[in-house]
């Protein structure tokens, strides 16, 4: 049966604090960090985005799973911040894993939800035996404005999936979309930074789609929350996933393994994925997963996984997810931050 | 400033660390050559570069050149690959207190530079800390 046979996970080492940047926009970080659930969040180095991080989750993903980049049939890379308006992203990491010349490649944007998109394009073509083996990447280097609320969350992250039939370490036992038009967030062409509706991103927007796809996809195969060992929301901050677990009914120990929002912030395509990383990094033969995620203008996809016995050959293959959370940070103050983030207007 | 197709020409070795060995002495040439310098033999398989090695020596740029100017300072080293080729590159990821001769590091892809505002973006290896 189809399912994942690889995964990878990449979050750079430049952090930011709540405080740092409360104190520049002369806001309250204690209500900041209460209100969010926010400590820190990730920040890329000037010489990484969206392109290289997704070439070293892909990296990783490969490790886990030893297979020749050739046989990779398609090759996907999600995220709203594609380092070119024209040029894929995607042909830059077929080549940089040496899946060229034969690979279908695509780049793939719907705000946060693009890494799913391209796991849900890959297991079909898989499924539908057209490729033996397809990539999948979520990743993005977002951007809040300045003294936005958005500045607090928006981080740096990439998930990578690789999807085949055979040496399977977690199964794909369903799948289900739930999309409506529904103008959350946005970002025009030539703006710099997105615009969001503020509170009207909440109820109609995240709530109401991540509880559609996730009851969705529950009643689909009869299952209910108590039926799941783990499950990941996207995270666009830390009270979200919590608020929304428990209206479908799910238990805090069941969220906590993939909830990464307080120390990494919101990775955007990279969310939701970068959580069930977090969560295959120490699930056991067996255990069932949820990972719905949610991307704005608005939907979410939901897939349940279960573990299969491969998964303890292959996960301490590459490095896990709360190892690159946790280890070698560096922290930024706000002036080293607007510079990497390319936030100062310089001379030409 | 590069050209698209200079850039083009160099990505099996920038993106992939592809060398070839010359099949008579053994000597691994990066990037690869049609004629071995060491014994002139003309047959080689291909090969790629091991991904850690240890840094052989190291200097920090405080004056670089246009396209690094945003990057300043930063260091660049030869790094001792586990297979035994000398390799240069910047080292990144790292404060230059930790940097030592002899230090573990390992290749990730990188952006090297953009060719200014609106010129291609130029992907290859750096190195960061094991």
């Amino acid at each position: 049966m189809e399912g994942i046979v690889g995964y990878g996970a990449y979050i750079p080492r430049n952090r930011i604090k709540v405080e740092e940047i409360a104190k520049v926009w002369g806001a309250d970080a204690p209500s900041y960090k209460r209100g969010l659930m926010l400590e820190e969040k990730s920040v890329p180095s000037p010489d990484q985005d969206t392109i290289t991080m997704s070439v070293e989750a892909a990296k990783n993903a490969l490790m886990r799973c030893l297979i020749n980049p050739k046989e990779i049939g398609a090759v996907y890379i999600g995220s709203e911040s594609h380092p070119y308006a024209v040029k894929p992203s995607g042909t830059v990491l077929a080549e940089a894993l040496g899946a060229t010349p034969e690979v279908h490649t695509a780049d793939l944007e719907f705000a946060c939800k693009a890494g799913t998109e391209g796991m849900y394009v890959v297991l079909n073509l898989v499924k539908s035996g057209d490729i033996k083996y397809g990539l999948a990447v979520g990743a993005d280097t977002s951007q809040g404005a300045p003294g936005d609320a958005l500045e607090y969350s928006a981080a740096a992250g990439a998930a990578a999936f690789i999807f085949g039939r055979e040496n399977v370490i977690a199964t794909t036992l369903e799948t289900y979309s739930y999309t409506t038009d529904t103008p959350d967030f946005w970002r025009r062409e030539y703006q710099y930074y997105p615009q969001h509706g503020g509170r009207f991103t909440g109820d109609p927007a995240y709530f109401k789609h991540v509880v559609g796809a996730a009851k969705g996809i529950m009643d689909k195969v009869g299952m209910k929350p108590s039926d799941f060992d783990y499950v990941t929301f996207h995270q666009p901050n830390g009270k979200f996933p919590f608020r929304v677990g428990k209206m479908l009914g799910f238990e805090k120990k069941q969220i906590e393994t993939g909830w990464l929002v307080n120390k990494l912030g919101n990775t955007y395509s990279g969310s939701s994925p970068l959580g069930l990383t977090a969560i295959l990094d120490v699930a056991k033969p067996g255990d069932k997963v949820l990972i719905v995620s949610y991307g704005s203008g608005a939907g979410s996809d939901a897939f349940i996984f279960e573990v299969t016995e491969r998964m303890d050959k292959a996960r301490d293959l590459a490095p896990k997810t709360r190892e690159l959370l946790d280890n070698n940070k560096c922290y930024l103050e706000y002036g080293e931050y607007a510079k990497y983030r390319q936030k100062i207007k310089k001379a030409t | 400033m590069t050209t698209p197709s200079r850039y083009w020409r160099e990505i099996p070795q920038r993106y992939r660390l592809e060398a070839n060995k010359c099949k008579k002495c053994g000597f691994v040439f990066f990037p690869p050559r049609l004629i071995c310098s060491q014994c002139q033999n003309r047959k080689f398989e291909e090969t790629k570069l091991a991904e850690k090695g240890k840094v052989l020596t190291f200097t920090i740029i405080r004056v670089p050149p246009q396209q690094f100017v945003d990057q300043a300072p930063y260091a660049v080293g030869i790094v001792e690959l586990d297979d035994g080729v000398k390799l240069t590159g910047q080292i990144v990821d790292c404060d230059f207190e930790d940097l030592k001769i002899g230090k573990r590091v390992k290749i990730e892809f990188r952006k090297i530079f953009a060719e200014g505002e609106a010129g291609i973006l130029c992907y290859g290896y750096k190195f960061v800390p094991e």
